[in-house]
């Protein structure tokens, strides 16, 4: 066998019960190199790496680790084989410090020798550029440090194969830029390097060799110095697909939403938004960009009447065809009774806009059970609806009446977005309406959005990808740490401008400190 | 970590089950029981030298030996299913009510006051309209002090509404000594004696037959609330989140409120039953564990009331059957309770299988080291 493989899966098959999630899948992997596994959402992406990781076991199919054949059954058993995976939820203990993370589980030692794991992480950190505090809780640690945490622990633990599940699904482009230089920096080290993920442009900048499954199949693998995306694109959806995100010039604009000085604070008393001011026109799509927890989710929910906003602030509601409304004062239900025409398509899909454990059906009357007088809920029509739903944005379900949780993330927000959308909103907003996504729902949700703003919507659209933003929204409003940093205008503006814009306050204090 | 380990398939694989036949749902419950009664009549046997059959019979007869038996059954499958019908939206909303226990008091104090000082005043139907109130608001008020410090300041309801039990306990027996028959007996005695003012009456010549109506109705309209009306679909939601609820436009705090006062009154109903349906007496035992009890059947029903039905009289009847073996056989409680433990354990192990799908090691070659 080539001395070459660091790990050979062959012929791995995964039954869950409905559908085969892998089906005699052969996959390589070389030392030295980071190697993409690229697929929609459900293809199996995951599962295949859990079974490499100890998470689950093949129900048929052999692994060869450096040429032997092996069985995983712990993740303790892929840890002996040096495999370590960083999954897409981080698991860590929160009260713990970074070091107490590194070896919990380990028991190496009696006594715990916390004084070498700090002088072994220091010098992990140094070899391949990370930064990390050993000392630091969990709990204060951003999201970026948590996974720089869980990468540093993986490493401690000797691993010499690293599997990624999505890891720039949480991170800003400067972030993102940083765990790039990280993997480089293991790869020349002779790691092997596995990331999961679906971005193309991604695939495109960090790997050698792109390795495609499509609903559980193993398509195929091809260096990425030969490819391009569409080409991937086509591997993955299995037809071909137009890469570009219409944008229809806006027409017939109306004021839609007017927020003056809208400040919010947090429980704790901490500022999130100060003072901001701007408008939404109805036709438009009004981009918000920001690294995460600059104020978005302040902003979306203040507007919804989720939060309170301090005194002096104003949101004027202005509908094409019924009176304005001041929505600062009014919580959600004032909101609902007054008849506002506001769709919201929250971040944190089942902390917030649905409900796992319910059906179809029982999400989509979610925002309108209270219609009619009756004190019985009326299910017939949110059925002809979520029948319509299903219907049109091609969610992939058993039936209606299967519980949410069990779809996949993509059905799942297509549900989620169709139900907001299915009021026809007089303002829409959105935030990560994208996030986890495949690149199929993805456009589907885009096209969607671009219907709304045709229709006469205000569309306010928070994103993560600024390549996205850039391609689909007419302006794009900058937040820096909860302060506007500035309007662009979506056609002309270019990636770097906004990206500093995102920074340059923080930069700004940082400079009068 | 240069130690080389032996990387075997695990013994067994567990995966969880997408959905299961009916035919095989009660196929495995129906083997947990078989299984149980093996397991009892081995421990019935090494503990006691007693023939388990006898034992099983004796205990069958225990519940549905004589009309008067079945009768007292149906009468405590009722009083434990209310309380448990009860429970179920505050459970249903994740609001952990353990305070049934004083709301079935309370109800059972209110409905013993309005026995004892209203009833003889007025006609007897009428007497039974105001004890059943009197006895749904003193529940409800149990059930809404706690929900308003839930809802208010989110302190903690489990600990709340158990505390709220000690007060209702303490509120009895001051009613007990203050109605006492006779001077020191610290017992109330049986209310209304000669009139049976406030009792139920006998319907079709038996006693105990409003007691099951009043229940079955109660369990059918709690089916309906929690599955058909707004406020059952508000309570789901509020259980899975209070956030998605907001988002949804709903008054968390009102449905909070809400909910635990609908529970709270049906337990106090449980205690009106207790009271005019059974006991026609009144105290600090006249609850007697059940709101606890009930916890028990409302979790193993997944807090489907028509489930519940079956549950309660499952364990009415393993509480009788006990009693029965212990006064028949001449043995203390203990080897009761240690049968009654040990055919809940099978009833809850079928849970599991029927949940879960165990496959063990397949004969696949061992891999080599």
């Amino acid at each position: 066998m080539d001395t070459n493989v660091a790990v050979r899966m062959a012929g791995i098959t995964k039954d869950f019960g409905k559908g085969l999630a892998n089906d005699n899948i052969t996959l390589e992997i070389y030392k030295g190199e980071i190697l993409s596994l690229l697929g929609e959402n459900g293809s199996g992406k995951t599962t295949l790496m859990n079974m490499l990781s100890g998470i689950y076991f093949p129900d048929s199919g052999k692994i060869y680790v450096n040429g032997k054949e092996v069985s995983i059954a712990s993740p303790r058993d892929a840890f002996d084989l040096h495999i370590g995976m960083i999954h897409q939820h981080f698991k860590l203990v929160d009260v713990f410090t970074a070091a107490e993370n590194i070896v919990l589980g380990l028991n190496e030692h009696v006594k715990l020798d916390l004084k070498s794991v700090r002088a072994a992480v220091k010098d992990i950190c140094a070899r391949y550029g990370f930064n990390i505090d050993p000392d630091k809780k969990v709990y204060d640690m951003s999201v970026s440090e948590k996974q720089t945490l869980e990468i540093v622990k993986v490493l401690y633990r000797g691993a010499d194969i690293l599997i990624l599940d999505e890891p720039t699904a949480v991170l800003t482009p400067q972030e993102t830029d940083r765990l790039f230089a990280v993997m480089r920096n293991m790869k020349a080290d002779g790691k092997s390097i596995v990331i999961i993920t679906h971005k193309l442009h991604e695939v495109m900048e960090i790997s050698d060799r792109v390795a495609v499954l499509r609903k559980g199949k193993y398509i195929g693998d091809i260096a990425t110095a030969d490819t391009n995306p569409q080409q991937l694109t086509d591997m993955m959806v299995g037809k071909s697909v137009t890469l570009n995100i219409d944008r229809p010039e806006p027409k017939d604009l109306k004021e839609r939403l007017v927020v003056k000085n809208l400040t919010v604070l947090d429980a704790d008393g901490v500022k999130k938004l100060s003072n901001l001011s701007f408008t939404a026109y109805g036709g438009e799509i009004l981009g918000i960009a920001g690294i995460s927890g600059s104020g978005q989710k302040e902003l979306l929910e203040a507007i919804a009447g989720l939060q309170k906003p301090e005194e002096g602030a104003s949101i004027r509601f202005i509908p094409p065809d019924k009176q304005e409304t001041e929505l600062v004062g009014k919580n959600p239900e004032d909101i609902y009774k007054q008849g506002v025409s506001l769709a919201f398509v929250p971040e944190d899909r089942f902390g917030m806009g649905l409900v796992g454990s319910m059906d179809i059906v029982d999400n989509v009357m979610l925002r309108s059970y209270k219609e009619g007088v009756s004190p019985l809920a009326d299910r017939k029509h949110p059925k002809e609806r979520a029948e319509k739903i299903v219907e049109e944005l091609e969610v992939v379900t058993p039936g209606l009446s299967t519980p949410l949780r069990k779809l996949s993330g993509g059905n799942v927000q297509k549900i989620l977005v169709g139900r907001e959308i299915a009021s026809e909103p007089a303002l829409l907003m959105t935030a990560y309406a994208v996030r986890g996504l495949d690149i199929n729902t993805s456009y589907t949700i885009y096209h969607l959005l671009n219907e709304q703003k045709a229709r006469g919507a205000a569309v306010v659209y928070v994103g993560e990808d600024l390549d996205v933003l850039l391609e689909l929204c007419d302006r794009i409003l900058v937040l820096c740490a909860g302060q506007l940093s500035g309007i662009v205008d979506g056609r002309g503006a270019k990636k770097e401008e906004v990206g500093l814009l995102m920074t340059r306050l923080a930069e700004k204090e940082a400079a009068n400190e | 970590m240069s130690k080389t380990k032996r990387h075997t398939e695990p013994l067994m694989h567990i995966t969880k089950r997408p959905a299961i036949a009916l035919w095989k749902n009660l196929g495995i419950r129906g083997i947990g029981l078989v299984l149980a009664l093996i397991v009892c009549a081995i421990v019935i046997y090494a503990v006691t030298k007693l023939n388990p059959l006898e034992v099983y019979v004796a205990m069958f007869k225990g519940t549905f030996g004589s009309q008067t038996r079945v009768w007292y059954m149906l009468r405590d499958t009722a009083m434990l299913l209310c309380i448990a019908v009860g429970l179920a939206p505050a459970f249903k909303m994740r609001f952990w009510n353990i305070g049934a226990e004083g709301q079935v008091l309370m109800g059972a104090v209110a409905a013993a006051a309005c026995m004892k000082y209203v009833a003889p005043n007025v006609p007897h139907g009428l007497s039974l309209v105001i004890m059943f109130a009197a006895s749904a608001i003193a529940g409800g008020i149990w059930g809404f002090i706690p929900s308003v410090f839930k809802a208010r300041w989110n302190t903690n309801e489990t600990l709340f509404t158990l505390m709220m039990n000690y007060i209702a306990i303490q509120i009895t027996s001051f009613c007990v000594s203050k109605w006492e028959d006779h001077y020191g007996s610290n017992t109330v005695g049986v209310i209304n004696q000669q009139t049976h003012a406030g009792w139920f009456p006998p319907i079709l010549g038996q006693q105990y037959l409003l007691n099951v109506l009043i229940v079955a109705v109660i369990t059918v309209c709690m089916y309906l609330y929690l599955k058909e009306s707004k406020h059952g679909f508000e309570i789901a939601v509020v259980g899975e989140s209070t956030n998605t609820a907001r988002y949804a436009a709903m008054n968390v705090r009102k449905i909070i409120i809400r909910t635990v006062i609908v529970s709270g009154a049906i337990c106090g109903i449980a205690g009106f039953i207790a009271v005019a349906g059974a006991g026609h007496t009144i105290s600090t035992s006249t609850a007697g564990g059940r709101g606890f009890t009930a916890i028990i059947v409302a979790w193993l029903s997944k807090f489907n009331t028509f489930i519940m039905t079956g549950v309660s009289a499952l364990i009415v009847f393993l509480q009788k059957g006990a009693i029965q073996i212990a006064s028949q056989f001449g043995l203390n409680d203990f080897v009761s309770e240690m049968i009654t433990g040990i055919i809940l354990f099978f009833i809850l192990g079928s849970e599991f299988f029927i949940n879960f799908k165990v496959r063990f090691r397949s004969s696949r070659k061992e891999i080599e080291k």
